[in-house]
């Protein structure tokens, strides 16, 4: 079977093919969006399983030999991704049952939801650099659809925006990649691994190296180029929230994360302390706007900035602790970001609003909620045991282990703030006096907290039992920290 | 208001055929040749348009009943399973098979299954252009 590191991709794109056949039939969009969600799951977990047993799966397209036609390879640290991706998606598309509307559900919901699964999956999964641009395109295709979809004034207002910022940096990563191609003549990211360290003139690689983080810097959203994100992301209801939160920004932060370290090393010096020194910098803008606003969605929304700052600084440092800390940590924080966003949502229902201010004293009413929303927002501090602690402890002693060891000092710092921003809404929305809440049906209740509790229970025992995954996580950085490894398996064909 | 487009409707009819047949030239020049299912799309979608353009949107609903966006769903699912269908094979995704065949009055024809994935990549592209020229359009 060559070809199953492709089926965390095809299958989706199949399914949201035939879901565009019968969009009024909701009662069918949803059981077979539901199934083709835990079907990609199933899939990518036997890639994780294939891969890890038998090494780096690749197919090149079409029978072409590799640099010619386009490579998709899949190493541990794209099938931990995939099967993570494909997790999320599953909780989203359950917790999208009682939350989004029938009138968005009529309207393409479900395929949208499963185009953006095929473009992550395969953005995750390629293997060449033009490709990569290709699924980013379909991943954002689909986001388009979901940032407009209801067509709200908020939403319409803000998706302009959106559109703008994503045109613009699509151009500008068609240039950067033909400026790569200029230089290099090979697009296959193996090949330039071969290639890249081969030309003398490390000038201009720098330069591309440089443009290509500002391209991946604009979707994951790195200082200062994040301006465009709390907005945007606050204005399309929860579930699509949930899933752009958990899911869009990582894309670029795995581009960097796997340019960075297979083939711009030329110039390590730069690139990778400007790298740092801009991760550091998303950090300390992210906590500023964590703490600064009084809206739930916008706190959660400040903290994936904060996130992507943490991972991007491990990556900087690349030795095995901080590669290792950053890809745990990749993980734990894109689920605990679907978790969070789910709690706060069904807090932002029951309240009627996202204004902090006006909430309170909903322990007594919904304990259940609360106690899970501490579990998760201590899980996003990196509280130990909890799932965000090993991934940071890595970065941290990777940090202390390289050249910029305040880089260090300034994420557990961070840390505080972060363990802050999320239990001041535990504060002012669990605690004080109660306030006029409005009627939830039960069944609703639990059909939304029972996904949410279900992500959170995962990622406790991700950290808990984070032992049991530090094999698969050691091999997918060993992979990042030897390039020959993944030139080996594109070629070996 | 009304305006008096006789002019346009008498060419429209004329002109529509011509376009369709260069479509289909093009469409099938792709073979070997610049061109191929989207540029053939792309024409058909302007033949359609043109039609719309002469005798109005209704019109042509009347005489083209198509939802657009079924033969959309309908074409990606053509294109991705002449690809997929690779995966029965066991062969890379994508890989292709041809192979030449007596066809009476063609003679000798090599037939090759990118022209399934042809057809598939056409049906879509027609079927986007007209949701979105639709969409635009019905807005009054």
């Amino acid at each position: 079977m060559s070809n199953l590191l492709l089926f965390p991709i095809i299958i989706p794109l199949i399914m949201a093919t035939i879901l565009m056949l019968f969009p009024n039939k909701i009662k069918m969009q949803r059981l077979v969006a539901l199934l083709s969600a835990l079907v990609t799951l199933i899939a990518s977990l036997f890639l994780l399983f294939k891969v890890y047993n038998d090494g780096i799966q690749v197919v090149t397209l079409g029978s072409w030999p590799a640099p010619f036609g386009i490579s998709m390879v899949s190493d541990l640290f794209s099938a931990l991704l995939v099967v993570t991706t494909s997790l999320i998606v599953l909780f989203v598309v359950l917790y999208s049952f009682p939350t989004i509307g029938i009138k968005r559900e009529q309207s393409f919901y479900y395929p949208a939801v499963l185009f953006l699964l095929t473009g992550v999956n395969g953005a995750f999964t390629t293997g060449d650099i033009f490709n990569l641009f290709v699924f980013v395109e379909v991943l954002l295709m689909a986001s388009y659809t979901l940032i407009v979809h209801g067509g709200e004034r908020q939403q319409l207002r803000e998706s302009i925006k959106y559109l703008l910022v994503n045109i613009i940096s699509s151009a500008l990563f068609v240039a950067a990649v033909a400026l790569l191609y200029s230089v290099t003549g090979t697009l296959n990211m193996a090949d330039l691994a071969v290639k890249i360290p081969q030309i003398e003139n490390t000038g201009i690689l720098t330069v591309i190296a440089v443009l290509f983080l500002v391209v991946f810097g604009f979707k994951a959203a790195i200082f200062p180029l994040y301006f465009w994100l709390p907005a945007s992301y606050h204005a399309p209801p929860m579930p699509i929230l949930a899933l752009f939160g958990a899911l869009l920004t990582k894309v670029g932060v795995y581009a960097i994360m796997r340019t960075y370290t297979l083939f711009f090393t030329m110039n390590v010096g730069f690139t990778h302390e400007l790298l740092a020194i801009i991760a550091i910098l998303t950090i300390l803008a992210g906590c500023v706007g964590a703490l600064a606003y009084f809206d739930v969605k916008k706190i959660i929304i400040y903290n994936i900035i904060i996130a992507v700052g943490v991972i991007l600084f491990g990556v900087s440092q690349l030795n095995e602790a901080g590669v290792q800390g950053s890809i745990l940590y990749l993980i734990h924080d894109m689920m605990i970001k679907a978790a969070l966003f789910f709690l706060v949502g069904i807090v932002a229902v029951i309240f009627g609003t996202s204004n902090l201010r006006k909430m309170g004293g909903l322990m007594k009413t919904y304990p259940v909620l609360g106690w899970t929303y501490l579990v998760a927002a201590f899980g996003l501090a990196g509280i130990p045991p909890l799932s965000g602690f090993p991934g940071k402890l890595l970065i941290v002693q990777g940090g202390f282990e390289g050249p910029q060891f305040w880089g260090s000092i300034v994420i557990l710092a961070t840390s505080l703030i972060v363990l802050l921003s999320a239990v001041r809404i535990f504060i002012y929305a669990f605690w004080g006096e109660p306030v006029e809440t409005e009627p939830l049906k039960k069944s609703a209740y639990h059909a939304m907290l029972i996904p949410s509790m279900l992500l959170v229970a995962i990622t406790v025992f991700f950290g808990v039992g984070a032992e049991l995954f530090m094999p698969l996580v050691s091999g997918a950085a060993e992979v990042l920290l030897n390039p020959s490894l993944y030139i080996e398996a594109v070629f070996k064909e | 208001m009304k305006t008096n487009d006789v002019m346009l409707q008498t060419v429209t009819k004329v002109v529509t055929f011509i376009i369709l047949m260069f479509a289909v030239h093009i469409f099938f020049a792709g073979h070997y040749t610049p061109g191929g299912g989207f540029v053939g799309g792309l024409l058909t979608a302007s033949a359609i348009v043109l039609l719309m353009l002469a005798f109005g949107i209704r019109t042509v609903k009347k005489i083209i009943p198509v939802n657009y966006v079924v033969m959309t769903s309908v074409g990606l699912l053509v294109a991705i399973g002449t690809a997929a269908a690779s995966i029965l094979f066991d062969v890379p995704f994508f890989t292709h098979a041809y192979d030449y065949f007596e066809l009476p009055l063609f003679g000798e024809t090599s037939l090759h299954s990118a022209l399934l994935f042809d057809v598939g990549v056409y049906l879509v592209v027609v079927g986007v252009t007209m949701t979105i020229i639709q969409t635009i359009g019905e807005d009054e």
